[in-house]
Parts: structure tokens; sequence; C-alpha cells
């Protein structure tokens, strides 16, 4: 998590120094949710996300050089240039990429799900409980591609978890405004999966819901939905000058800042100390 | 009620009418008949049995036998794993097919009509097309996207449209468009087999229609190569360039322009992207003369693209400016009459070689 924050912060300085080009969208605050999960996957089981992906690379192992330089248009960066910060793919890591168009990434999440199955009951490949991991945002959740994916992730039990980040804004637009019923983990159920729902900010509780959800998909018992409560510190992308948003709604969550939560929680718990964490930083 | 049962009657009266073809040769050198529906069906079958990877999925491809029969008799062989019936969801299935892509399975997606891949062209594009350019070669995917193409009888303006074009413009992407059922089988049978994807253009209205095949074709390991051309009909006063269904009419238009003295040559293009610029250009610099053919619109349009090669290429072969033959710049209208207006006919053919030779079109 520390990693993403650096990560993304330093992304912020390139693109203020005009170092950086294009679309950027950083994920400062969202961190717990990336960690929560990717952590518990194994280096076949795959990911697909929306552009506000940099942390997400990170956590599935792909290195921070590369993805630095991809941003930075190098042919040292992990796609050589060509796809830039929305478009991070990494077949090493199963890291399948990360589309721009809202929406985009589900099917495909679903598609990777498919042929984990298909490779265990048709070509009868040994060793293949791959799961899929969906990312994508409150938007999202109003467009029609994702209800065909859980309705077909669900009929024909899929190995996915669709995890939506919930973080109330979708560029300028609130999701309360946008969404006739915003309890997204609501819709679950409708297609006949669960829908739990998760603070998004404290990453040990993020990591038990996704402990239960990704042993559900490897057990074949099928897909689950997962919304997890969280926020952007940041604007939607580096050019969202992000007037829209209340102070005061800001305040609430960054008091609940998922870095500064895990340290307090590990100080208390005598799992670290001080020193042990000013080590992390440091790196 | 009536109109079912003339129609069934009608279609039982053309399966007694044998091709002629095959009565007038012996035993030993007579060429066989295939359908075009045939073609497609065994080279489906043929593809499925020797990788498992292959496996299809669309609407109605399975319990149905498939929408226009091309997947007749699949589901039976290989079972519901491998044919798989899709709800209405073309923007969900396509992606998730292509999802299953990155990963290694072969799938071959059924649009009904390629008019509903509109609902999942951001698929196509996005996902499929520009993949591996974005990821740098990290990640293939060897999709097939096939279904009819094209204006068929009296189904009016969005079931209707060619999408050769639109689809042929985008880096990343082969686009395929059979005529014969040779065409069907061989090119059918290289899009499956080729690691990128491939939209494969049918026509619906050729699907009944019968074509010579030799043993050869008729081989499973046969194929074609993607990219180039077929010269249908040698000829050297004009070189007339189409693809599908508008082969035929070319072919037609070539046997009367015959009777006036002008010998047509028929190029089938089979492959719209990579499009064969060379065997195009090599004819022009032999007849001097260019028409091309599409029932597609005219703007921004294979023909369009085709009359831009010869230009920039062979230029100072030309005797007379390129003509550009194709449908009509309206959706196309329902009414039967109108229809037939709206989409290029063998005179309008015929009257485009005239004047690239400067005859009088009267």
């Amino acid at each position: 998590m520390v990693l993403g924050r650096a990560f993304e912060d330093k992304c912020a300085k390139m693109y203020y120094d005009r170092k950086m080009l294009g679309f950027v969208h950083l994920y400062n605050g969202q961190e717990a949710v990336s960690t929560g999960f990717i952590r518990l996957l194994k280096q076949q089981d795959s990911i697909v996300c929306t552009y506000r992906d940099h942390v997400q690379a990170l956590s599935k192992g792909v290195s921070a050089r590369a993805v630095m330089s991809e941003l930075l248009g190098k042919a040292t960066g992990c796609s050589r240039g060509q796809g830039g910060s929305m478009h991070i793919f990494s077949r090493k890591h199963n890291m399948l990429g990360r589309f721009a168009f809202i929406g985009e990434g589900i099917p495909i999440a679903t598609g990777a799900a498919f042929t984990s199955k298909y490779k265990r009951e048709v070509l009868k490949e040994a060793d293949c409980g791959h799961v899929s991991l969906a990312f994508f945002g409150d938007g999202t959740c109003n467009n029609g591609q994702f209800y065909e994916c859980l309705n077909m992730a669900a009929l024909w039990k899929l190995p996915i978890v669709f995890v939506v980040e919930n973080n109330l804004w979708a560029i300028g637009m609130s999701h309360l405004r946008a969404t006739s019923v915003p309890q997204i983990y609501k819709k679950g159920p409708a297609f006949g999966m669960p829908g739990v729902h998760v603070d998004g900010m404290d990453v040990l509780k993020v990591r038990e819901v996704a402990k239960e959800a990704i042993g559900r998909a490897r057990r074949g018992e099928g897909p689950t939905l997962v919304e997890c409560e969280t926020y952007r510190f940041r604007g939607h992308s580096l050019a969202d000058p992000d007037k829209l948003r209340d102070p005061a709604e800001k305040a609430h969550y960054a008091a609940r800042d998922p870095i500064t939560a895990l340290k307090k929680y590990l100080i208390e718990n005598s799992l670290a100390n001080e020193a042990d964490l000013k080590a992390i930083d440091k790196r | 009620m009536l109109g079912i049962v003339r129609q069934k009657m009608l279609e039982q009266s053309l399966k007694k009418i044998p091709p002629a073809v095959s009565v007038l040769r012996s035993y030993s050198s007579a060429a066989k008949q295939m359908t075009i529906r045939d073609a497609l069906n065994s080279a489906l079958d043929e593809e499925m049995s020797a990788d498992s990877k292959v496996f299809l999925m669309g609407e109605e491809v399975g319990e149905y036998q498939g929408a226009y029969k091309i997947t007749k008799g699949l589901l039976d062989k290989y079972g519901p794993e491998r044919v798989l019936d899709t709800p209405i969801t073309e923007a969900g299935f396509t992606g998730v097919a292509v999802g299953a892509a990155y990963y290694g399975v072969k799938p071959v997606v059924e649009f009904m009509t390629f008019n509903f891949s509109m609902q999942a062209i951001d698929h196509i594009i996005n996902s499929a097309a520009k993949t591996n350019y974005m990821s740098s070669g990290q990640i293939s995917v060897p999709i097939v996207f096939r279904g009819p193409n094209g204006a068929a009888a009296g189904v009016g303006a969005q079931h209707s449209q060619c999408y050769a074009a639109w689809y042929a413009s985008c880096p990343g992407l082969k686009v395929l468009a059979p005529y014969s059922s040779e065409d069907a089988r061989g090119l059918l049978k290289a899009a499956i087999r080729d690691p990128d994807p491939v939209v494969f253009l049918e026509n619906e209205l050729l699907y009944g229609e019968s074509f010579p095949v030799s043993d050869e074709v008729l081989d499973s390991s046969f194929c074609l190569p993607i990219g180039k051309a077929k010269i249908e009909r040698k000829g050297k006063d004009v070189t007339i360039a189409a693809y599908s269904k508008m082969v035929g009419y070319a072919l037609k238009a070539a046997e009367t322009l015959e009777k006036d003295g002008i010998d047509a040559e028929v190029i089938n293009l089979r492959s719209i992207r990579p499009l064969d610029r060379s065997m195009i250009n090599a004819s022009v610099r032999k007849t001097n003369r260019l028409v091309t053919v599409e029932e597609a619109f005219p703007q921004h349009g294979v023909g369009a693209e085709i009359c831009a090669s010869i230009v920039e290429e062979s230029f100072a072969y030309l005797d007379a400016p390129v003509e550009r033959i194709a449908g009509a710049d309206v959706p196309m209208p329902y009414a039967a009459n109108l229809e037939r207006m709206a989409v290029p006919q063998v005179e309008d053919i015929v009257r485009a070689a005239k004047r690239t030779c400067y005859r009088s079109v009267s």
C-alpha cells in the first residue's frame, strides 16, 4: 500500500512537471481494496481493471520501474510505450489489461474465468482452479455489460469475483445522483450470487471478505459481488479540478486513510513498531 | 399461411433440380457440388475436431442448429460445453469470448447478422483488434467473428448494412469475405487457425447456392492464404474487382460484356484486410481500366480504398478514370422495387465497364 501511495504521488509530480502526458488516474485512498484482494491471488489468477490501474499492477507483481517506464512512454515499459497509463498489460503476471471504457473489462474478466472452467472441464487440464477478479467503479454499475456479465457468470457458475470500488464519484457525477438503487451489493442476489458490502478503507476487513469470495470461486461455487466502500483522495484524473466534492466528505474519508489505519493497528497490536514502519516508508 | 406453403413447395422443387454441371460430366472427373452452408458447416466441424480449443458461441447456434443452420449438428457432436447458446447479450458475450481468447482458447463467435455486431463493436475493436499492439505482443487474440453481412431480401434498413469498410479500416483486424464454397471452406479454416482476430463476412443470400468443389478443397487440411485475391475470370480489357455476392454479378456482367467485344477480368477480393493490392494493381496495369463493385454504402468504402491504391501506384497505366459502383447512399428501403434500386445490379456493372472503354451505354 505504501509503495502504491508513493508511486501515485510520484506520478502526480511528473504529470504536473509535464513529464507525463495524456490521461492519468490515481488511486490514492483506495489502496486497501487492491492490496486486500490481489495479495491473496496466485500468479496464474488474472485481474482486469479500468484505467485507475497502476496500483493493481504493482500489487499483482509488475515492477514499479516497468509501470513508470510505460507511463513515460519508454521502450522499457511493460508494453514498450505502446499502451500507456490506461493500458497496462502483463502476460507474465496475468494482468489482462486496464480498459479505458468502463464496463469493457468486466466481460473480459468473465471470459478469463470462462477459459479457466473450459480448460478444467473440456481440455481436462489439471491444476486449473484459476480465479479472475474484475475491478471497476460505481459508475460502471449502471452500465449494461455489468448486468450481462452478472447473468452469465451466475448462469455458467464461473470462477470470478466482481469487485466494486465504490468511491461515490464518477468524475463529477455523484453515485447517488446516478443510481436508482445505490446499494450495489444488493444487485448480486438478483442474479443468483451473494452480494457483500465491506469497508474498503480497512485492508484487514477487505482481506477477510476477499478470502471468502476467492475461496468460493476456487471451489467451483460460482461468482460473488463485493462492494467496497472507498474513496479517492485526488480528483478523477490529474486534469480534474475536483470542485464538486464537498470538503467535509473528503475530510471524513481522509481520517480513514487505509495506510494510517493499518499503521495504527499494527502498533496497537504489537505486530510491528515505529521503526519497522519507517523502514517500509524508506524503501 | 399460403405463403409458407408456397415457399415450402418452392424449396422442395429447388432441391429436385440437379445442378447442371454434374449431369454433363463423367463420374471420374465430376467436380462435386457443395452449398456455402455445407462448406461453412464442414469447415467448423473439421476445425473443432482437430483442435479441442476451438468452440462456438452465439445466439441459437446450439439447439436451434443455427439461425441459418450453419452450425447444424455440431451441438450433438461436440456437446454444450463447446457449442454455447448465449443469452441475447452481444456486448457481454463478445467480451467474454475475447477474454477467453486472451487465455488461449479459440472462440468462433456467431453474430446472427453483422448488424448486431454494432452492439459489440467496442469489444471487436478495442478489446480484440488493438490488444496485441497495446500489450506490445504479450497477448494475442485468436478469435473469429462470423455471420451474415450485407443486404438480404426485404429485411429493411437495420438488417441490411455491409460492415466490410468499417472493420477493414481498423489495424489489428483481418477481414475476409468469401464468395464461393471453396472460399468459404478455405478462408474459414484459415481464420480459425489464425492467431489474430478475424472478421468473417458471409452473405445470407449465398448460403443456399452451390459451387463446384474439387477433392483438394474437400480435404480436411485445405486452407486458403489470407490476404490473397483470386482471378475468377481472366481478361484484358477492363478489371472488375468485387467481393462476396457481387463477384457473381461481376461474372454475369462479364458474360454480357463479352457479347459486345469487351473482355473483362474479374477479381474476387476474398480478403478485404489485408487487401491484395499487388494483384489488383498488376491486373489494372494489364487492362488499364478499373471498375470496383460493392453492395455497401459508397462513402469511405472498399471501392474508394481500391481506387486510391490504383491512383497511388498505377496512375500512369490508367486509360480511363476509375469507376466505383456501390449501393445507394440511403438506408436500405423495404419495398422490393426500391431495394432493387438501392443495390448494384448486373446492368450497372456493364454500363460502368462500357464507360471505362468509352463505349456508348445507351
